[in-house]
């Protein structure tokens, strides 16, 4: 038994097997197996090898087209190191002789001979071993692409581990059988975090060397509330946390009671509660929960895990689907917030060396119109369905804005010409999720009709953290005074201007978080569906007098710290059990 | 059996481009090709081993054929590396 601490992301409890997913991107873990799966692990090596020769000869074929003579001679010389039978036998020895997986051998002998190039004094040379790296990675692609195939093809339940979770590999899940999710990176707004909590399993993050330490096959306790994953426990952990599930598990059937119920402040306040969905069957979540709409339809899920980009038809059928489900409650959907993903780097020669800064959200839209404007057109024809709202995301000045709107009246202006209906008035909004876009609020606010406040994005840029980094991840927080200063600029230039606003980061989604929220003047939050309940009682049970008070003494403190240890406990002495 | 020795004349020396082309013309031979540099003897047909020689411009690496074409491997070989020099230019000629 050997338990890990972490921290909690996602709630809930489950005791599983688990399955492990390395990546590509990191370092293989040394991981032993059974001298009888030997022959099977080379056969794997074999396969990824001539896997790997298929893929590169039918990328030299079409670089023949393209004619360049440099990328020609790269392939090619990639394609002897994959025939080379020395190369081959030295990995398939590896396994042999210790017992370890295709990955493992694979990785290491390659690895080896990298450093055994990147020593050499002539630096024509040492660069070399850049072509190293890149076959090691050619050939764990092909073994954990099968390894992904395997995934989505689930017979059991499983709890997936993996060093980080890339959104095309949570995609890939079949949903049915995973029931929690550990990695060792990541922080309370990592991908992993915000897919756990949409679908409502539980997860824990940034317990380092997790996937170092546990085996595929191995019974592990995710325990989401406590941010504490148990490998192996013995019996009596096991009875202790099956009561732990079932007294979880009851918190949740209470809180269902309340499904029908308004979210109304104690003083008769009304607040809009809606929810976040980043795959359209969650939409259902949003009104098992009781939630009143969707406040942010992520359309990402369209381009992930295919070769080829979704067609006007694709999207239009995913929200059509989900417009027709919610009829005359809201639905807004952001347009394609891509980047810093496989979609878009891989399309690259080389990846954006700083891509949260770089081509990524409504930039790659503005300048890929072509993808834009499919996707626009789709949102159009499905406007007339229900009450549909667009919002761009990033958005960093007036340009960008006024930009976007122009190609919506572009694809507006083809829908007429070709007699096809939509919604002449459907509301424009913007993501508020830079300083910049927060600081320029009341110029935004002329040309949006509502905003929506990002407090993810916001809460990175603002402090220059990269939330997924567990080096400097608790710097990371949406309490810190200047994330809540920025916010509050965003609700009195809303307020001014008179356009919609709603929070639709995890911040909204935080128990403790809403109070102040609502104290500074939001009367429209979106949050994860399974959160719904619990924020919804938090809403009931309070006053708006109590908000405001908590609002003014928070946006007067000087420290993230004291600012979240004084709302926690003020949503404490309201929702006890959330904690 | 046959040898000789050859000395790499092109600038940017046994780099990966040059390797191959060692490496496939050697294949196109029956006979077994060892290639050493003084300090270790590696598979001619090799590429990952050929590479990892890492033999810069003016190092001189012996070759050795054992089979029935070994003589014509030999010439030819060193015919690429000597005359033809992979088709690339010497140091004197490169030009930046």
């Amino acid at each position: 038994m050997e338990i890990k601490k972490g921290i909690a992301v996602s709630p809930g409890i489950s005791i599983t097997k688990s399955l492990i997913i390395d990546s590509e991107d990191y370092r293989i873990p040394r991981r032993e197996i059974d001298p009888s799966q030997r022959m099977m692990e080379v056969q794997r090596v074999r396969n990824a090898f001539n896997d790997a020769i298929r893929e590169l000869t039918e990328l030299e074929g079409a670089q023949d087209q393209a004619g360049g003579g440099r990328i020609k001679d790269i392939f090619a010389v990639h394609l002897r190191f994959l025939r080379d039978k020395t190369l081959r036998k030295k990995i398939t020895v590896m396994v042999h002789s210790e017992s370890v997986t295709a990955e493992y051998a694979v990785s290491t002998v390659l690895r080896e001979i990298e450093s055994h190039f990147a020593n050499i004094k002539d630096t024509y040379i040492s660069e070399r071993a850049a072509d190293i790296y890149d076959i090691e990675k050619r050939l764990l692609r092909q073994l954990l692409g099968h390894k992904r195939a395997d995934m989505e093809r689930l017979t059991e339940e499983v709890a997936v581990i993996a060093r980080e979770l890339s959104p095309t590999q949570t995609a890939g899940l079949d949903r049915r059988f995973v029931k929690a999710l550990a990695t060792d990176a990541g922080g309370r707004t990592s991908h992993t975090a915000i897919v756990a909590r949409s679908l409502g399993i539980p997860a824990v993050v940034a317990l380092e060397d997790l996937t170092e330490i546990v085996h595929s096959g191995q019974t592990v306790i995710i325990d989401g509330n406590r941010g504490i994953v148990i490998v192996e426990p013995d019996q009596e952990t096991v009875g202790q946390y099956e009561q732990y599930a079932r007294e979880y598990n009851e918190l949740g059937q209470r809180l269902d009671a309340i499904r029908e119920k308004p979210a109304v402040t104690r003083d008769g306040v009304r607040v809009i509660l809606l929810g976040n969905i980043e795959f359209p069957d969650e939409a259902e979540i949003i009104l098992q929960k009781g939630g009143a709409g969707i406040g942010l339809y992520r359309t990402e899920f369209l381009y992930l895990n295919r070769p080829t980009e979704p067609t006007e038809q694709e999207h239009y059928q995913a929200y059509a689907e989900t417009v027709r489900v919610f009829k005359h409650r809201p639905v807004v959907i952001r347009t394609v917030d891509l980047g810093a993903d496989k979609f878009t780097q891989s399309k690259r020669f080389a990846p954006e060396p700083n891509p949260f800064l770089g081509l990524r959200s409504i930039r790659f839209c503005l300048q890929n119109l072509t993808l834009f404007k499919t996707q626009l057109r789709a949102i159009m024809r499905a406007s007339v369905l229900g009450q549909l709202e667009v919002m761009f995301p990033l958005i960093t000045n007036i340009q960008e804005l006024m930009q976007a709107k122009m190609i919506l009246r572009d694809v507006m202006e083809d829908l007429d010409e070709e007699s096809i209906k939509y919604n002449r008035d459907i509301k424009i909004g913007i993501m508020i999720e830079t300083p910049s876009a927060a600081l320029t609020a009341s110029t935004l606010a002329r040309e949006a009709d509502f905003f929506s406040i990002g407090t993810n994005d916001l809460t990175q840029y603002t402090l220059a953290v990269d939330r997924g980094n567990e080096l400097v991840s608790t710097l990371y927080s949406a309490a810190d005074p200047a994330v809540l200063r920025l916010v509050s600029m965003v609700v009195q230039d809303a307020r001014k201007a008179q356009i919609g606003l709603a929070v639709c980061g995890e911040m909204a989604s935080e128990p403790e978080y809403i109070m102040v929220l609502l104290g500074i003047g939001i009367r429209t939050v979106s949050v994860t569906p399974p959160m719904i309940p619990e924020i919804k009682q938090i809403i009931r049970s309070v006053t708006m007098k109590e908000c405001n008070s908590l609002a003014r003494k928070v946006l007067g403190m000087n420290s993230e710290r004291q600012i979240s240890s004084y709302m926690r406990n003020a949503a404490r002495k309201v929702l006890p059990e959330a904690f | 059996m046959s040898k000789a020795t050859v000395e790499i004349k092109n600038a940017d020396g046994l780099h990966m481009r040059p390797a191959m082309l060692f490496v496939d013309l050697a294949s196109q031979f029956d006979s077994d090709i060892t290639v050493s540099n003084g300090q270790s003897s590696v598979d001619g047909k090799s590429i990952m081993q050929m590479s990892m020689l890492a033999a810069t411009c003016g190092t001189k690496l012996s070759i050795q054929a054992e089979g029935p074409d070994a003589h014509k491997a030999i010439d030819t070989l060193r015919h690429l590396v000597e005359v033809q020099m992979f088709n690339e230019p010497a140091p004197a000629r490169r030009t930046q």
